[in-house]
Formats: C-alpha cells, structure tokens, sequence
C-alpha cells in the first residue's frame, strides 16, 4: 500500500476510534514505562549499595543479576520473566493452597521491564556513588551522621549529576521497550497499532502515527531532563 | 577542665604500625599542635580521635564520655555504640585538608546540615546562626553559593564555618592550609588564629611551623609513632631535646 498525504489517512485516524485507542494506548505505554523506570530506580539503588558495601553473598548475586540481564536479549527476558515468573507464583500459590491469582496487565509489565531496567540502573547508581568525592561522605561521618541519613543527605543528592544522564537514557529506553510488550498483549502504543494497522491495511499511515506518537514522548523528555539536570548540576562548576 | 583525652593510642595498618601509643590531653582552651614530618602518624592520631579510623588499641574520652569500643574483626576496635560515636563526633567539628564541603549545598546550607539533621536544631535558628558564622569567617556575602564556584581559601573558610555550627566541644583540624595556594594561606590562618584567642579547644595537624608556634600552647612533635618531643612551643621550638625534632625543625629554615 502507497501512503499518500491525502485526507484518507486522517480520517482513518479520527474515524472508527482507531486514533482514541491509540491514544490509550500510548497512556498505557508511558504508565508501564513510567512504572518499570521507578522501579528500576528503586532495585538500582539498593543493587548499587548492595554492590558497593554488601557482603559478598549479596554482591556476587547481584553481579550475576545485571551481568546476565544485561547479556540476554530483552525480548527474550521479557517472555522468561512474564511466563516463568508467572508460572513461579502461581506454583508457590497452589503449593500453599491459595488460589490462581491473574496477572494485571500493567503491573506484570511493569515487574517485567522493572528487572531489567534495575540491572541497568545499579551499573549507572553504581558508577555515580563512585564518581561522588569520599571526603564529602567522610565528612558526612564526622559530623555524627548516620549512614541513612549519609545516603539520603549526602551520599544520592551528590551523585545526581553524575547519574542523571545514564538515567535519562534508561527513562528513553523505558519508553521504547514497552513496545517489546506488544508480543504479550498489554494493549500499549505497538499492539493497538498493529491491531489498527491490521484491521484497516492502512499499514503506512497507523505506524507512523505511531512513531510520531514515541518521538513526541521523547522530546518532551528529553525537555524535562535537561531541565532536570540543569537543576541538579547547580553545584557543579562548568568549565 | 578536660576535653578531650587520648591515652596510648595504637594503629596498625596490616603490618605496618602507624601509631603506637601516642596520648594527648587537651583541657579547655587549649591548642595543640601536632608536627611531624610525613608518616609520622600526626593524621592518623587526628583521624582516630574521632574514629574515622578505627584504632588498634588505647582510651578516647570526649568531655568525660569513653569511648565504648569493641573488635571490629579486622583487628581494630570499632565504637560499640554508633548512637554514642554519632554524638561524640558531631560535637567533634572536623576541618578537612580537602574541605570537603558537600558539592550539592550553598554555603549556607552546608552550615546549617548538621545543626538542623544530626543535632535537631530549629531550621530557622540555625539559619540565623549560620548566617551569624559566615559573616565572622568573611563570606556572608557568599553565602548562597556552590562550593565549586568559591576559591580553596574561601572553602576552608567555609568549612571552619560549618565546624563553628555544630558548637564543638573541641576542633580537629587536619593540615587545613596543605592544599592551599601560598597566597591564600594567610586568610584561613586568620580566622584560626582568632578561634585560638577566644579560648577555642582545638586541636591542630599542621606544616606551618611559624603559626603553630604563634597559636599553640602545647606542641607534639611525632615520629614513628610515638611522640618525640612535646611541651610548650617556646620550649619545642626553642630548645628541641631530640636531635630528629631539631632536624626537622632545620628543614623549614
């Protein structure tokens, strides 16, 4: 089919709620992305503590956790985590007597983009915390902070700037990998589309809309962490 | 009235032994120099104090509070209690060779840190204060600026301010002019020399051999270790006991 800017395509977007439901869908995609980055937030700050002063349990575990995150490819990760994982609680469920439980959509994708994004966020925390001065958590200490408050005062404010960059690269990342959930059926951006690109054979004008869709998301954030990381690297002396 | 006391200080760094058994009392008021030359042990004696490095053995008593210690299992002592470590250091202010004052905080805030999350005071009591204390170090106008965009003497400065804020029991200063350019040593020398004059207790890790003998009451000379020579500085500087002591004090002329 030959795409042509006629008034075809628009009407096929505005008609029969294709463009609604690829709006919704691009919520949905943003609402997993933005659910999955936080939660590799939260696995990679604890990944890269653990790394950096855990035991050495902790941290050979950890090393095996991002090493093979980051060696499996993500669609392939994606399908283990959601079907294994699945499997693995509804196993532990039945084994306790409890009933199956089904997997909300939005919440499996995001536990699942979650991990991965969390083997990446503990090498970028990782390579911050170490990037942060030791006499300013030295420092920290010898005015009688604890090492919570160390953490929470000195120690990830400071590493902010250094870690900023990588972040917003995995924010970007985020966004585009929800579109690998489509094989799943999360009803996101990619799965609508192709639903829609399906149904009318308008191939063309569903997935450019769609990728117009992604590249707006992206300038708008790379809008906000510029803005971001302007403000976080206040304190830091541009040359 | 006692301070600040440390009695046979030891530290082992595998099997070199850094210190062993070095003691120092200071009563209120009182300005100790610590002098040496490099690996004489003065900056790991003032790291020890207050446990930022673990000693291997000996007594610490901070305005008559004993150090609890126990093994730390890489055969050091570490403080038992971390609440009693925490309230003994932050009443211990610490002034950096480095600075280190934290990169993401104004001045002003990196004043106020610790008087407002580690002691509790009231932000805008502390604030007042802080204030009060940037105005006495000269950088008032300062104030609201990253540590990064302020030159080494004016950090230190900075840095003695934080100090002042936690209303220290008594001051560690650890070669607070070493990394300074030579003209910006005068102005930080100032501001600790008016500290020593109005009866600060404060203890002193320093190359500047002049100063020291201006400001202290008390000199330890250390080598090896243990401390070779110590008395009052007209006695230390004057009339040096230890061949090693004149030596050294030869190699600044």
């Amino acid at each position: 089919m030959i795409w042509s800017p006629s008034s075809g395509s628009i009407e096929l977007l505005t008609a029969g709620g294709w463009g609604s439901a690829m709006l919704v869908g691009l919520a949905r995609s943003l609402t997993i992305a933005l659910g999955a980055f936080a939660l590799g937030l939260v696995i990679g700050i604890a990944g890269a503590l653990g790394k950096l002063s855990g035991g050495a349990v902790a941290r050979q575990a950890l090393d095996l956790y991002t090493t093979v995150v980051r060696s499996v490819p993500e669609l392939v990760l994606i399908l283990i985590v959601y079907f294994a994982g699945a499997d693995l609680i509804n196993g532990i469920l039945t084994a306790l007597g409890q009933a199956k439980i089904d997997f909300n959509g939005a919440i499996a994708g995001i536990v699942v983009l979650g991990v991965v994004q969390g083997a990446y966020s503990t090498e970028v925390i990782r390579g911050a915390i170490l990037s942060v001065p030791l006499g300013q958590i030295e420092a920290a200490q010898a005015f009688g902070m604890s090492s919570w408050l160390t953490l929470r005062r000195i120690t990830l404010p400071a590493m902010l700037p250094f870690a900023l960059p990588g972040l917003s690269n995995l924010w970007l990342i985020a966004m585009k990998d929800t579109a690998l959930l489509a094989v799943l059926g999360f009803g996101e951006l990619t799965q609508v589309t192709r639903q829609a690109a399906g149904t009318t054979k308008a191939y063309f004008t569903f997935f450019f809309a769609a990728g117009c869709m992604y590249l707006l998301a992206t300038m708008v954030s790379n809008l906000l962490s510029r803005r971001l990381e302007a403000w976080a690297t206040k304190g830091v002396a541009h040359v | 009235m006692e301070m600040l006391h440390a009695d046979g200080i030891r530290k082992t760094f595998g099997n070199l032994e850094v210190l062993r058994g070095v003691s120092l009392t200071a009563n209120k008021g009182d300005v100790i120099s610590l002098i040496g030359g490099s690996g004489s042990g003065k900056s790991t004696f003032l790291r020890c104090l207050n446990c930022l490095e673990h000693p291997t053995g000996g007594e610490i008593r901070v305005d008559g509070d004993a150090i609890a210690f126990r093994p730390d299992g890489h055969g050091n002592m570490e403080p038992a209690s971390k609440t009693q470590m925490r309230r003994i250091r932050a009443r211990l202010a610490m002034v950096f060779q480095s600075f280190n004052l934290w990169s993401h905080m104004t001045l002003l805030e990196n004043v106020i840190e610790a008087p407002v999350h580690v002691l509790g005071v009231d932000r805008k009591q502390a604030v007042d204060e802080g204030l009060r204390l940037l105005q006495r170090v000269g950088l008032y106008d300062k104030r609201n600026t990253y540590p990064a965009f302020l030159s080494g003497g004016q950090q230190q400065r900075g840095a003695i301010a934080r100090a002042l804020a936690v209303q220290p029991l008594a001051m560690l200063f650890d070669e607070p002019t070493s990394a300074l350019d030579p003209e910006l040593v005068g102005e930080v020398l100032k501001v600790i020399r008016e500290l020593a004059e109005e009866g600060r207790t404060m203890i002193l890790v320093t190359h500047e051999m002049s100063f020291a003998r201006d400001v202290s009451n008390q000199v330890l000379f250390l080598h090896g270790g243990l401390v070779e020579d110590a008395g009052p500085p007209a006695e230390v500087f004057g009339n040096p006991k230890s061949e090693r002591l004149a030596r050294f004090l030869g190699s600044f002329h």
